[in-house]
């Protein structure tokens, strides 16, 4: 049902291709079980760069290829169907965004080094269990000509590794987002220290903590309206290219799980041929179908920089938590007992999908949003 | 019994809530709060206690060395006992071997396994279903050779809770390939230690062990092992499947972890203001709350009717299946409420002392919660087939 550019399909051609050779669930598993502290294969790091994955939404002459969101969603959306697990949210989509908004010397000199696939650059925001951008206790306050930041921030996508993290926080009552470099911070005295998270998806998370550590002058990158705005491009790219992923998710679960309608037997005939699993599939596909509208259509108002990508962007991150639920719960229930093992992969989709609903914040908080803003 | 309990029912319930206050150990009851699962010593531990005052065996004949409880003392029982958040009863050996033996055993069997299922020296584990017979049971293929005063089996068991722990396996095995499937099948009862039985681990999706495979190969079993007569397994089996359902709702665990949620929803906070308060998650909780109390109403009916004389049928599959959706959406909505706080991955927070948890205690064991309780609809048969159940035989379709 999908009409794409010819340069679309031929990404998507070549995404999946290379995902299903290389980064396939099974390539996932490994990293999982071989406990890797990265939670990513570096050398398909380099790899994915190559193809261009990694500029996709930076400018040609910062090396990226400016393909768009779009483009990067139909990545993700692949991603998602091999469970893939690289840097590719927080730093070609996140930072990467940010930087592309802020513009200047920054995106001249990481701009290229994110497009190359030569770092990793995490965005640390959250400071608890739940996504709340807008309401930040880390605080900075000047220091002659430099800063000293102290608070928070958990759940960071990426961030153990990290050649540089961009981290919110609170400046003369204004946003403002820092450069930080962790080999610079004081990270691993007695005051500050950074960590690896362990969550479900095995994926690799950071949580640090700062106190009145001293950062220089140029670390400052964004401040008030200029934050406030590259934060909510970044954001609604995020939660577009997040719905993408969890999308492919779904989709993988749901044609798994046909796949063994049709191959598992049960009273002398293919389960497939009940007609209540048959129709619980044909809602589940219908539902498919309207949230990849939802996510087509918010990732192309961010290419278009239209007005009404935030609310796309929310809408679509609350469908697609609810789809991602349905999807995951009825390939499991379908299944049977297999479905339960942690040898089928249903069980890592449905952790990573649980881990994506909280990731840039879940249904009930967009929905909140889309009630009080848009005054529905 | 109407819709409520009678004097003498009531006082019973004080009784229960009494020896709960007593015998319950704080720090289990506490664990179980959180969503951890019992160990086998605190399984057995508790197991003692019930037997020592005799209620472990609560609705067996009092011949047997049960209390010879009525389904409603049952009821009420297990319901103070979740509310309590005392570990449940492992159902294999008390509750579905013991009917059958009583039913369907020789006396020599009653005397020899009985006891021994009471004093906790055997526990016991469920052979039923195998890789290519789940649903459609009756398709079960391994096999059981007479050899003189020996069967010999052969084949896989899948899905087997707790073999790990157990010393002894009930099975369900092929004795005849003539005639329809369900008139070959024989009820054998298999020692674990026995050569040639294998059994393997099987990971589920929260991290867990709870469920294995058995392999058989060539597996000597006496043949005073088997119950009952041969090729009659399957009305012993069914017979174990109809008896005593009417707990199956779990309605006392399930206002137990209610309870528990709202309490977690309240002490969390979202824009300053408790979870609980949030009508987006309020509404949730609402109607959960409501499918809850109207259950119990329902499962009050059911019981009406057994006191009554009449025997669940189909009504068993109808708690079955309103029972395990509403506690799977309680453990939903706590992985809700605790957010990425219900993210973290900790294998190791079962184990004693375990210190490096991120949020508050109800985190802890949130999301294992949830994954782990998406095996209620499958196992048990699952709600499909008790779907099929209520169509055929409460709708005559
Ligand atoms: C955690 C866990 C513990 C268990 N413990 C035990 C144990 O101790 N001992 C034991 O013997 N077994 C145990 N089981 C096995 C359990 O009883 C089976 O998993 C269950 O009967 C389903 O069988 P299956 O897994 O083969 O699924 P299948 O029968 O293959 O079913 C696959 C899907 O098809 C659906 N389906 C099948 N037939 C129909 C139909 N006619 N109409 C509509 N839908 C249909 C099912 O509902 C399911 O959604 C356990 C299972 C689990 C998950």
């Amino acid at each position: 049902m999908e009409i794409l550019i010819e340069d679309h399909q031929m990404l998507l051609n070549s995404a999946t291709g290379y995902l299903a050779k290389k980064q396939s669930v099974a390539a996932f598993r490994a990293l999982r079980d071989g406990d890797e502290p990265l939670g990513y294969d570096a050398t398909a790091y380099r790899q994915m760069a190559d193809l261009g994955w990694m500029g996709l939404v930076l400018p040609e002459e910062y090396g990226g290829s400016d393909f768009g969101y779009r483009a990067a969603g139909l990545i993700a959306e692949q991603m998602g169907r091999n469970l893939t697990a690289m840097p590719f949210v927080s730093t070609a989509i996140l930072s990467a965004t940010i930087l592309r908004e802020i513009g200047g010397d920054m995106l001249t000199e990481w701009g290229m080094k994110i497009a190359m696939g030569e770092c990793v650059v995490a965005l640390a925001i959250d400071e608890g269990a739940k996504h709340r951008p807008g309401q930040i206790k880390t605080q900075a306050v000047r220091d002659g000509d430099g800063y000293l930041l102290s608070g928070d921030k958990s759940f960071i996508a990426d961030g153990m590794g990290a050649d540089r993290l961009i981290v919110s926080a609170m400046l003369e009552g204004e946003l403002t987002l820092f450069w930080l470099d962790p080999l610079e911070a004081c990270f691993g005295t007695s005051c500050c220290d950074i960590a690896p998270q362990k969550l479900l998806d095995h994926r690799n998370y950071a949580s640090f903590y700062i106190k009145n550590c001293r950062l220089n002058e140029n670390t400052l990158i964004a401040k008030g309206e200029v934050a406030e705005k590259a934060l909510a491009k970044a954001l609604c790219a995020g939660r577009a290219v997040v719905a993408a992923e969890q999308l492919g998710m779904a989709k993988e679960c749901a044609a798994r799980t046909v796949e063994y309608l049709n191959t598992r037997k049960q009273f002398g005939v293919l389960i497939g041929v009940f007609q209540t699993l048959q129709h619980r599939m044909a809602h589940l596909y219908c539902e498919i179908e309207q949230t990849s509208s939802l996510v087509a259509q918010a990732l192309n108002a961010i290419d278009e920089n239209a007005e009404e990508c935030e609310k796309l962007s929310r809408a679509a991150k609350a469908k697609v938590a609810k789809l991602g639920k349905l999807a995951t719960e009825e390939a499991v229930q379908m299944h049977g007992g297999i479905g339960m093992t942690d040898e089928l992969d249903l069980g890592l989709f449905m952790k990573r999908d649980r881990v994506l609903t909280e990731f840039l914040g879940d249904a009930a908080c967009h929905i909140e949003w889309l009630l009080r803003e848009q005054k529905i | 019994m109407d819709l409520s309990f009678s004097a003498e029912e009531e006082a019973f319930r004080g009784e229960v809530q009494a020896f709960l206050k007593e015998k319950l150990r704080p720090e289990l009851s506490a664990k179980m709060k959180l969503g951890g699962a019992p160990s086998k010593a605190e399984m057995e531990e508790w197991h003692a206690l019930l037997n020592e005052r005799g209620w472990l065996a609560n609705h067996w004949p009092k011949e047997y060395g049960g209390a010879g409880w009525t389904p409603v003392k049952k009821f009420i029982f297990e319901l103070e006992s979740e509310l309590a958040f005392a570990p449940r009863i492992v159902p294999f050996g008390v509750s579905m071997l013991a009917p059958v033996l009583i039913k369907y055993g020789s006396d020599a069997q009653k005397k020899h396994w009985l006891p021994r299922i009471l004093d906790g020296s055997d526990w016991w584990c469920q052979g039923y279903s195998e890789p290519g017979a789940g649903s459609d049971l009756a398709s079960l293929k391994t096999s059981a050779v007479r050899e003189g005063d020996h069967y010999i089996v052969n084949g896989q068991k899948a899905w087997t809770t707790m073999a790990q722990h157990a010393d002894m396996i009930f099975c369900l095995v092929r004795t005849s390939k003539e005639g329809k499937r369900q008139e070959g099948i024989s009820f054998l009862l298999i020692d674990m230690k026995t050569a040639g039985i294998d059994v393997k681990p099987v990971i589920t999706i929260e991290g867990g062990h709870e469920v294995n495979e058995v392999f058989f190969t060539d597996v000597k079993v006496p043949i005073e092992n088997l119950v009952g007569e041969e090729n009659k397994g399957w009305t012993y089996a069914k017979y174990l499947l109809t008896y005593e359902r009417t707990n199956i709702a779990g309605i006392g665990g399930s206002i137990a972890l209610l309870g528990h949620l709202k309490q977690a929803a309240r002490k969390r906070k979202k824009h300053g203001k408790p979870l609980l308060d949030e009508p987006y998650f309020a509404a949730r909780v609402a109607r959960v709350e409501i499918a809850l109390e109207n259950m119990k109403t329902t499962n009050l009916r059911v019981l009406a009717d057994v006191a009554a004389g009449g025997a669940p049928g189909a009504e068993s599959s109808l708690l079955k299946i309103k029972g395990t959706v509403i506690y799977q959406e309680l453990t939903s909505l706590m992985r809700r409420a605790m957010g990425a706080y219900a993210a973290p991955y900790f294998p190791e927070a079962a184990d004693e002392g375990f210190n490096g948890q991120v949020g508050p205690d109800e985190a802890l064991h949130a999301a294992e919660d949830y994954f782990n309780h998406r095996k209620l609809s499958i196992f048990g048969g699952s709600n499909e087939i008790q779907r099929n159940i209520v169509s055929k035989m409460m709708l005559g379709l």
